[in-house]
């Protein structure tokens, strides 16, 4: 049993949390507040660790990542729309109601696909310039995506899109489970397996090694460009992704969601969980967000706290809650636990 | 276009060039003098104007308190213009003290100082929120505004003023720069940090100096702006701030020149593009212009690359 449990702890630890945030939700347990914090919860995992790999993992100064959740958004909300129901621009839906179980998933795809294609618009730049240039490359986008939108007028402009409740209705009324749930849960997995397993790869290695340094690298035959450009499309393919997710549990996208403070939001959050730590971003998207809502009754006040916390964290601890380091370095026994590879197994505790 | 509208839109866009080009060389001399982009400074802006709402208004007569005595119009503005740069300079002091300077005697990394200046800007903006409310505020009303015609040019005193003021102001902080012996040391840190203050000179005194001048060209640029467009709101430091940024780094950043040339031409794009085009392509097209010339020249107009030795 122990052994059992030591083998197979990740999948056993992903069905609890399965049980405890899907099944509730199914069953009725949780009223929408709750079921909105936990989708939060999932969404800026999702977000948080993307923006890990760029900020953390390779040091760049990526301040514009909201502007890649907002394309992944835009993208997604605009073929679901447009597929699965009536709406006032798009006209009637292109597929009947049986087909929105391929669709939905579908559209989120191609939102994810789309955020990295616009993606490479800072990849590029990227190679001539770091730090501080990057910084404000980055923010141009995100500046020129959100005007971007307001101007196209046909998906609402800067008066928002709507549709993507009702998108929610038709899967719903298919199959009463608790679909952006399911989705979000399966989604957040993806990252963090995405993400942790390219950094551990032989290619991903490469994007820290940038990070120290990048000339120094180049000498070492890493192709820079190739990891930069894989690393970019990577991390806003996955911000798509949380995008279009975002879409579909608020139901209602407009360009202000996805300004610089939206993207300030979701570096507060990295910073705070550790550069190069996805445990890290994992444990501080969850406090963030929880300490967000718990925080209500301070109303604005709660936005001044934060800044000040994070102010307070770089003068004190400036690498933040982890560090560099993942939860197996700070508790080494968890190792037997969450070993990615059979030969962790052997060096675990002696004969089972 | 007319030679009328051109000349019309010309004065509109020295004036709107105004306001960028004094917050863009208030951060370029911070960034020569620390290494810092202070993303604070716009917020240190918005900061400058809410104290000179604050300090006219109350002067004025206009809040529900009202003071025992009245004073004239000149001696209002010049109250509120002295009262608002020193408290705003004030400010700026304070955040390079409270937040800047532990992080820069522990050595930390730049990025932790950049997250930090971020944050000091997001907290500037949440406190005027949360304290003030989101409504928007009238700026008081300290010069009247004269309109007058130039043959078929329409101007007022105020748009005048802000352009005179500036070019004042930005040729007084060359002096400064040039001729002084604070700062030959500002310019001196900004070529060698390590050799300063082997020559006896202290580099937080000059920090300390450079960030009092910064606050106080931020109050300048914000009372200013009240004036000529008096309305403020809680984000009028992201707004502009950003965008002034943006062109104090197309300019160069850490060059005085390259930011009030920076300024000035981010200011063009942004009227002659609202002229021509429809005006809801002006951000686009605006940024997108920028975005091409730091394309073509990653340092800026002005910038000097810094090499980084291997």
């Amino acid at each position: 049993m122990k052994r059992l449990l030591r083998k197979r702890f990740v999948t056993l630890f992903m069905g609890l949390v399965f049980v405890a945030t899907v099944v509730p939700t199914w069953l009725g347990w949780y009223d929408s507040y709750i079921q909105l914090i936990i989708q939060y919860i999932g969404i800026n995992i999702i977000l948080t660790v993307s923006l890990n790999l760029i900020n953390g993992y390779m040091g760049e100064f990526n301040c514009g990542h909201a502007g890649f959740m907002g394309a992944g958004a835009y993208i997604a909300s605009i073929l679901t729309v447009l597929f699965l129901i009536q709406d006032d621009v798009f006209g009637p839906p292109l597929v009947s109601e049986g087909w929105s179980l391929i669709v939905f998933p579908l559209a989120l795809v191609l939102g994810a696909i789309g955020a990295a294609l616009f993606g490479l618009l800072i990849a590029i730049p990227s190679f001539r310039t770091r730090g501080d240039y990057l910084a404000i490359i980055t923010l141009a986008v995100n500046y020129i995506f959100k005007s971007f939108i307001e101007n196209v007028q046909k998906i609402g402009g800067a008066r928002g899109f709507m549709g993507t409740a009702r998108v929610v209705k038709v899967l719903e009324g298919l199959t009463p489970i608790p679909w952006t749930m399911i989705y979000i849960f399966f989604a957040a997995i993806l990252a963090i397996y995405v993400v942790r397993h390219f950094t551990v790869s032989t290619f991903g290695k490469g994007v820290m090694a940038i990070r120290e340094d990048e000339i120094a690298s180049e000498l070492m035959t890493i192709d820079t460009r190739r990891v930069k450009v894989t690393a970019f499309m990577l991390a806003c393919g996955l911000a798509g992704l949380g995008g279009g997710l975002y879409a579909h549990v608020i139901g209602y996208i407009n360009p202000g969601m996805f300004t610089i403070l939206k993207s300030t939001e979701i570096m507060v959050m990295v910073y705070l969980g550790g550069m190069g730590s996805i445990s890290g971003s994992i444990l501080s998207a969850t406090a963030f967000t929880v300490a967000l809502e718990i925080l209500k009754p301070l109303g604005l006040f709660r936005w001044v706290l934060l800044p000040v916390l994070l102010i307070v964290l770089m003068i004190f601890r400036p690498t933040g809650i982890m560090g560099n380091r993942e939860l197996t370095d700070v508790f080494p026994r968890l190792k037997t636990f969450l070993a990615f590879k059979e030969s962790a197994q052997i060096d675990a505790a002696p004969a089972d | 276009m007319t030679i009328d509208t051109f000349l019309q839109n010309l004065l509109n866009a020295l004036q709107w060039g105004s306001f960028y080009a004094i917050i863009a060389v208030g951060f370029s001399i911070v960034y020569g003098v620390l290494l810092l982009v202070n993303f604070a400074h716009g917020d240190i802006f918005m900061a400058g104007a809410y104290f000179a709402y604050f300090i006219g208004t109350l002067l004025l007569n206009k809040f529900e308190m009202q003071l025992p005595f009245a004073l004239p119009g000149w001696a209002v503005l010049s109250i509120t213009l002295t009262l608002t740069m020193a408290l705003t300079a004030l400010l700026a002091v304070s955040i390079e003290r409270i937040a800047y300077r532990p992080l820069r005697q522990k050595g930390a990394h730049r990025l932790y100082v950049v997250i930090t200046a971020l944050m000091i800007g997001l907290f500037l903006e949440y406190a005027n929120v949360a304290t003030l409310g989101a409504r928007d505020r009238p700026f008081p009303e300290l010069v009247e505004s004269v309109p007058f015609r130039i043959g078929a040019v329409y101007a007022t005193n105020v748009k005048v003023g802000v352009i005179v003021i500036s070019i004042a102001v930005m040729l007084l902080l060359a002096l400064f720069v040039q001729r002084t012996k604070w700062g030959m040391a500002m310019r001196a840190i900004s070529y060698d940090r390590l050799a300063v203050p082997l020559m006896g000179v202290s580099v937080d005194r000059i920090i300390v100096i450079t960030f009092a001048i910064g606050g106080s060209m931020a109050a300048l640029a914000g009372v200013l702006y009240g004036t000529a467009y008096p309305i403020l709101k809680f984000n009028m430091g992201v707004l502009i701030g950003w965008k002034a940024f943006v062109s104090a780094v197309v300019g160069g950043i850490g060059s005085i020149r390259g930011a009030v040339v920076g300024g000035f031409l981010l200011g063009f794009l942004e009227i002659f593009v609202a002229a021509i085009l429809p005006s809801t392509y002006r951000d686009l097209i605006t940024f997108s212009l920028l975005l091409l010339i730091l394309a073509v020249r990653p340092t800026g107009l002005f910038g000097v690359a810094r090499r980084t030795k291997v």
